[in-house]
């Protein structure tokens, strides 16, 4: 009993770092897209931590049966809604920042 | 006891997306922010009802993801088209 709560505690614990990794990210990147970026994963990725943590605080039960529909569906849709954000953004005209903006002065030019 | 940090962390991680949304410089910033606040709305009414025993609310928690998907792509549709009604793809190539 003791290991199934250390190991819905050692979920949460993730998800919840996960999140504020998101939220900071959402902060720290310079440009939308890499910001669409760091919240697309976080976000997918903290909320299946969350609900698994949650599912195996509730045991076998319809509550545990729900938070796997919720884990399902948002395992669909927010890529489907971030995909659709980008597609939006870039038809609206945002230009993403590439690195010759700023006189290309990366280290690895890849990008010739 | 984990319950409340990890609301707590949800806390933080919603305050942190609504100040992106309220200096976001460009308009999608905004939304991906709200998009963001939803899915954490959902977490915290999931954590919130597994900490409290009322498992019953978790259907509140699923319905909110739902309505969240549905605004964002709302919000989208009517930002990128300016408008609802036309389905097509033709009024894009303006």
């Amino acid at each position: 009993m003791i290991l199934l709560e250390i190991t819905s505690w050692l979920f949460i614990t993730t998800g919840a770092l996960l999140g504020i990794a998101g939220g900071i990210g959402i902060h720290r990147f310079p440009d939308f897209y890499s910001r669409l970026h760091a919240v697309g994963v976080t976000d997918t990725l903290c909320a299946a931590l969350f609900l698994v943590g949650l599912a195996l605080q509730t045991g076998f039960s319809l509550a545990s049966l729900k938070l796997l529909l919720i884990f399902i569906f948002l395992f669909f849709s927010s890529p489907t809604a971030t995909h659709a954000l980008a597609d939006a953004a870039l038809m609206g005209g945002l230009k993403p920042l590439l690195d010759e903006d700023n006189g290309g002065n990366d280290l690895d030019r890849h990008s010739d | 006891m984990i319950f409340s940090v990890a609301a707590f962390a949800i806390l933080v991680t919603i305050s942190l997306a609504l100040a992106r949304a309220f200096m976001g410089p460009t308009l999608y910033d905004r939304i991906l922010a709200i998009n963001m606040v939803g899915t954490k709305t959902v977490l915290l009414i999931a954590v919130f009802a597994v900490l409290s025993g009322r498992t019953s609310m978790i259907d509140i928690a699923l319905t909110y993801a739902l309505i969240n998907f549905i605004g964002v792509v709302a919000v989208l549709k009517i930002v990128e088209q300016g408008n609802f009604f036309t389905s097509g793809d033709d009024d894009r190539a303006k």
